[in-house]
């Protein structure tokens, strides 16, 4: 393992065949993608729905054996060494998977058991997740009795419970409401003040945002764009301001004198507003609306934007990732 | 001896779950009693019977009786299968490092307890009617109904792992009970069946443990359809337990 990589792909591929009417119809679910995610660091793979984000986290839990590539977790073979990547890895599923008709203790002691501890000490490792986990209020009842947020705290304490270097979160707050979700952000960000590296799945920009330090923007089975927030917010160019204006006809004069003289990365006009995209809005504001009193424009409104994940992702796939996620 | 360790986990837990509900185990005993109250009557009035060594009607009924609640009660615990798949729960098992024969094995062998407490139960109630047991044939059968649990819950929890579906499973295993029910001469020995019945009747593996437990019951040790009856089943068991955890392995590609 190089350069302190926890995760690394190379040409990491999964093929579904399935038969329809007789006819075999190859899926691409994952497209041959490199990986690099480094020790102790929170790395979001963000898409939507049939990205292949689950698919390439299934892999890298041994759940699902890759296709084609090559793959190492931990400095282990992905396909060779898949027992030692179960015993320091822990996967935590979309659905989660504790037992309904078990309470959450007897959930947590059996699946310390099954990482090999014995009895005795699974019971008390229980109990230390219990209130590490903020748990204990709830710990003794049948699961399927448990609100999402709560499940979700269980699910997650399973997959930490034999102390993994890596977590693999396979879309950790959907279905959550924004207080479980706010609490959920906070444990997560505690686990990797324990020093645990974190690899997570969503769809919500917000959440990779906040969360991680490295963004793999995912679609159709491909990476499209690797960076931290902000490079990939920079990667957009600039901050967008928009100036709006009483009429159209106003607008587009506007248009042609900013044109004449400022600096600017791109410039478009839709009915009466003006898009400017430009590099340190904050600073500029002032003086464009300075500039544009001197010139005797009305300007009705004003408003500065930063760019947003969205508009990255409206950028390299030309499609806008809310519009996804309502479909 | 990891993979026993791993097995006793499973089992206790999967055994903890079917006894926090222990009516369940009781309420399929309902349908063998119906059979033994309205059903058995019927068999005294046919009088001497071909094809059975000696004993009463109830020597003639009650093994067959008990190898009808194994195919029943194992043939259907796929479903609860379907829901651990659902629930991630299977998932979340095959990512540790547990062995995967443990996981099918845990619930095999618990199916397997639920069965035999359900065949001593039935044999009791049926002793006061006049059922004569050889004690250690009895014994012995219990290692034949349990072969037979293995087998019908192995095939239910592999069309379990083909299907994910209650509505495919439903009918599958609805399917096959009753052939391999009929065609083992549970409430007639297929002695009393036309020729081509009869053959049918040989590739059934359960018409031969129908056989064995008649003996075994009777205490006719020499017989040899009972050996006859080990082997077989024990053959079965094992394919049809390696099919399944094949189907296991599989859905983790």
């Amino acid at each position: 393992m190089s350069s302190g990589n926890v995760i690394e792909t190379k040409e990491l591929k999964k093929t579904f065949t399935s038969k329809e009417r007789g006819n075999k119809r190859i899926v691409e679910a994952v497209k041959g993608i490199d990986l690099a995610v480094r020790k102790g660091e929170i790395f979001g793979f963000l898409g939507p729905n049939g990205a292949g984000k689950s698919t390439t986290q299934k892999m890298l839990s041994t759940l699902m054996l890759p296709t084609g590539g090559a793959a190492k977790v931990l400095g282990f073979d992905l396909v060779k060494e898949q027992a030692e990547i179960r015993k320091h890895v822990g996967f935590v599923s979309q659905s989660g998977g504790a037992d309904l008709a078990a309470s959450g203790a007897e959930n947590l002691v059996l699946q310390a058991q099954l990482f090999g501890i014995d009895a005795v000490s699974a019971k008390k490792s229980a109990e230390e997740f219990a209130s590490r986990f903020q748990m204990t209020s709830f710990i003794d009842r049948v699961v399927n009795t448990y609100s999402g947020g709560q499940k979700r705290r269980l699910d997650i304490a399973l997959g930490m419970i034999h102390n993994p270097q890596l977590l693999l979160l396979d879309e950790p707050t959907t279905g959550l409401d924004p207080q479980s979700r706010a609490y959920l952000w906070e444990e997560i960000k505690k686990l990797k003040s324990d020093g645990i590296t974190i690899f997570l799945t969503t769809q919500y920009m917000d959440e990779a945002d906040k969360l991680c330090d490295t963004i793999a923007i995912m679609d159709h089975g491909q990476i499209i764009i690797t960076g931290t927030p902000e490079q990939l917010k920079d990667s957009v160019g600039g901050d967008t301001i928009i100036l709006t204006f009483s009429s159209e006809e106003i607008a587009k004069k506007a248009e042609a004198l900013l044109t004449e003289q400022v600096i600017f990365e791109r410039i478009q006009t839709t009915d009466a507003s003006v898009h400017l995209t430009i590099k340190n809005g904050e600073r500029t504001m002032p003086d464009l609306l300075r500039l544009m009193d001197g010139c005797n424009f009305q300007v009705q409104g004003a408003m500065l934007s930063r760019p947003s994940l969205d508009d990255v992702f409206l950028k390299y796939t030309g499609r806008s990732l809310r519009e996804e996620a309502k479909q | 001896m990891k993979l026993l360790r791993d097995i006793r986990l499973l089992y206790m837990d999967s055994m903890r779950h079917s006894f926090k509900n222990p009516m369940l185990i009781f309420l399929s005993l309902f349908q063998p009693l119906m059979f033994m109250l309205l059903y058995m009557p019927l068999l005294g009035g046919l009088g001497a019977v071909p094809g059975i060594t000696g004993g009463g009607t109830l020597n003639l009924f009650i093994p067959g009786l008990l190898v009808m609640q194994a195919i029943f009660e194992g043939g259907f615990v796929g479903f609860s299968l379907i829901d651990d798949i659902r629930s991630g729960l299977i998932n979340r098992l095959l990512v540790t490092p547990v062995s995967r024969s443990a996981i099918l094995l845990g619930k095999i062998l618990r199916d397997t307890t639920v069965v035999l407490m359900q065949c001593v139960l039935i044999t009791l109630v049926a002793l006061p009617f006049g059922l004569s047991l050889n004690p250690v044939g009895f014994l012995l059968s219990l290692v034949l109904y349990a072969l037979m649990g293995i087998i019908m819950s192995s095939i239910s929890y592999g069309f379990a792992l083909i299907y994910k579906s209650d509505d495919s499973l439903a009918p599958t295993m609805n399917t096959l009970t009753l052939p391999i029910s009929l065609l083992a001469g549970i409430f007639l020995p297929l002695a009393l069946a036309p020729l081509w019945l009869q053959y049918l009747g040989k590739i059934n593996p359960f018409s031969y443990g129908v056989d064995a437990t008649r003996e075994l019951f009777m205490g006719n040790f020499l017989n040899v359809n009972i050996l006859v009856g080990f082997v077989v089943l024990g053959v079965m068991a094992v394919a049809v337990f390696y099919w399944t955890l094949y189907q296991l392995n599989k859905m983790a590609k």
